[in-house]
């Protein structure tokens, strides 16, 4: 394969709360244009390593780089700038819990665009229908909403800017399967189209088998080890083999 | 950054059709550019020809599929050309969901119809509102007789930490504040009463004043302001996490964890801080009277001796009621927050507003009641 240009760049990162140690020298890169799966047992910091690299929590140690730029030393303007380029979509949704969800979509529209107003609506309403939720959702409040929903109403305020790079945290959790199948081709198709790059920590082997292009395990406080689904198999570690061997990765592979 | 570009539109007109081209990158962060442009395409047969793109999002797509939208509408046609695949499956996904109906929207009525119906809406909800509260105090009460006849299940831990936070730590700011008080009424007082020469009965002025009334009127105003949002504010917080939901699934009433032993923590520490502000008061009192008037300590509390029993009495009598007033306010509207953090705020606020007003009722119609029995 061609040698493509990385987006993100985690060099000996270390992470530790107390005397317990999440991350020690994890090394990680995410490439242009391509869905990342993290997996994980529970408690192996998947979660904690997005939200470093969003820069919710400050690492021990270790560099950070997106889209070439450190952030970890870089100045607050480059860094703004840097942050307009992505979107988060929580695990719970964290949705502005005054603001319907129509509301919530134009947030970061009318901080960091100059459109008119009525742009900006036809664009949220745009977003909201795309993630798949009725129209009625426009003017509800995010607590009038189910799980499912707020999963959905995030990944629209995620998706408000057009980013370059989507993280999500654990996006199909709570949904149906109808539901997550249609997630998952959403963000397959908006991948495509938009070039999108997509970090996604997950444990749903059908997403990971139906969009991923390469799968990045987290385990022993590091990146054990990357590379496409398929080559999954021939990982010799105790937990990769019982996660990709097990049944419900089998039904998965034969879905796909 | 090399997104800085602006997308350009030109349109080239001609009978049998327009041709619309499309180039740079048509990012939504450059839309403003080009907004105006899309609108003022001439009606008639049209191609758009998005050869020039460099990059397209689904704002830009949007744009192109309103476009699409609105000419069809007209009995138009409009044509891709120069798409890729990608682009062109962009456009499909956005003209999709395009065409849905326009989303409903809540307008706000407005005029004399709108007014008389939000004052109406108003009216039935304070009438409703004052049902229910009192329904609230007849749960509580009941809940609290039933845990003081079986006193082992109580929930003591609670009880006691409630008893801390909105008791024991109060101790501070409610001593200083009736020290203050104390201080402030007989410098007053000493100004008025010196003038007819009368500074002996300031001791009475002093003794009357906090002990009947101030001690313990503020305190509750104090506790209502300290532990009644603290009481909202947590309880609520917790409705919003759903936790209330989660205790009644388990089986466990939230009146009896939550509401009980926050409600008897302040009945039971609400007269002991009420006493503490009214020794704390006298005690400034005294300090004053003795500085300003030379009053001595020892003619104060012979003076002392003489009026203030009974007035100890009627003042202290007071403070379990307005515990029960502060608790039953605070825990009601923590139990009416819905949904949001925001909710969680109005409701505190309401909290306080609420109970301090009710305190202020309750002590008028005490006053009235103890002057009908002679006290």
């Amino acid at each position: 394969m061609a040698q493509r240009e990385t987006l993100i760049e985690v060099r000996g990162l270390v992470n530790r709360f107390g005397p317990q140690v999440v991350h020690d020298g994890l090394d990680l890169d995410v490439y242009r244009g391509e869905v990342l799966g993290v997996v994980g047992g529970s408690g192996t910091g998947k979660s904690v390593l997005l939200r470093t690299i969003v820069g919710l929590n400050q690492p021990a140690a270790g560099s950070i780089k997106v889209m070439g730029t450190d952030m970890l030393s870089a100045k607050r303007a480059d860094r703004l700038a840097v942050e307009r380029r992505w979107g988060v979509a929580f695990q719970d949704g964290a949705l502005f819990s005054s603001l319907s969800v129509l509301q919530n979509v134009l947030a970061p529209m009318r901080e960091h665009l100059n459109l008119s107003p009525a742009l900006m609506k036809a664009l949220g309403q745009l977003k909201i229908t795309l993630v798949g939720l009725p129209p009625l959702a426009c003017g509800k409040l995010p607590s009038e909403l189910s799980g499912g929903m707020r999963k959905r109403a995030s990944l629209a305020r995620a998706l408000a800017l057009d980013p370059d790079i989507v993280f999500l945290d654990e996006p199909t959790a709570g949904l149906d399967p109808i539901g997550a199948a249609a997630y998952d081709d959403l963000i397959g198709e908006l991948q495509r189209a938009l070039g999108l790059t997509v970090f996604m920590v997950t444990h749903d082997l059908d997403s990971l088998y139906a969009i991923c292009d390469r799968i990045a395990v987290l385990a022993e406080k590091r990146v054990l080890v990357t590379g496409p689904i398929e080559e999954m198999g021939a990982v010799d570690h105790p937990w990769v083999k019982e996660y990709f061997g097990g049944p419900r990765a089998r039904a998965a592979a034969e879905k796909s | 950054m090399a997104a800085m570009q602006q997308p350009e539109v030109i349109v080239d007109q001609a009978p049998s059709g327009s041709v619309m081209r499309v180039s740079g990158p048509l990012r939504t962060e450059a839309l403003g550019a080009v907004e105006g442009a899309f609108r003022k395409v001439p009606h008639g047969p049209l191609v758009v020809d998005l050869g020039g793109l460099t990059a397209l999002d689904t704002g830009g797509a949007w744009l192109i599929a309103d476009l699409m939208a609105r000419f069809e509408r007209d009995g138009l046609t409009v044509e891709l050309a120069r798409a890729d695949a990608v682009q062109a499956a962009l456009i499909d996904t956005v003209r999709a969901v395009v065409d849905t109906p326009e989303m409903a929207e809540d307008e706000r009525e407005t005029g004399l119809r709108a007014l008389t119906e939000r004052v109406g809406r108003s009216v039935v909800g304070t009438w409703q509102a004052a049902g229910l509260i009192l329904g609230f105090f007849g749960l509580t009460l009941t809940r609290l007789v039933a845990a003081l006849a079986r006193p082992w299940r109580l929930r003591r831990a609670a009880l006691f930490s409630q008893m801390e936070e909105a008791g024991l730590n109060a101790i501070p700011i409610v001593a200083l504040m009736g020290f203050l008080i104390g201080i402030v009424l007989a410098f007053q007082g000493a100004a008025q009463l010196q003038q007819f020469g009368a500074e002996v009965f300031v001791v009475d002025l002093i003794a009357i004043s906090i002990l009947r009334e101030l001690g313990i009127l503020l305190t509750a105003i104090i506790v209502a302001g300290r532990s009644g949002s603290a009481f909202t504010a947590s309880i609520g917080s917790m409705k919003v996490q759903e936790e209330i939901d989660a205790m009644r699934v388990l089986g466990l009433d939230p009146v009896d964890v939550l509401v009980v032993p926050r409600v008897l923590a302040l009945v039971v520490m609400l007269p002991i801080l009420g006493f503490v502000a009214n020794m704390a008061g006298l005690f400034g009192g005294a300090l004053m009277s003795w500085v300003d008037l030379g009053v001595s300590p020892g003619m104060f509390i012979t003076r002392l001796h003489e009026t203030a029993v009974s007035h100890l009495v009627v003042g202290m009598v007071k403070a379990p009621f307005f515990a029960v007033i502060i608790g039953v306010v605070a825990c009601y509207q923590a139990m009416q927050v819905r949904g949001s953090a925001t909710s969680v705020g109005q409701r505190t606020t309401a909290s306080v507003v609420q109970a301090i007003f009710m305190v202020i009722v309750a002590d008028a119609l005490f006053s009235i009641f103890f002057a009908e029995l002679g006290y």
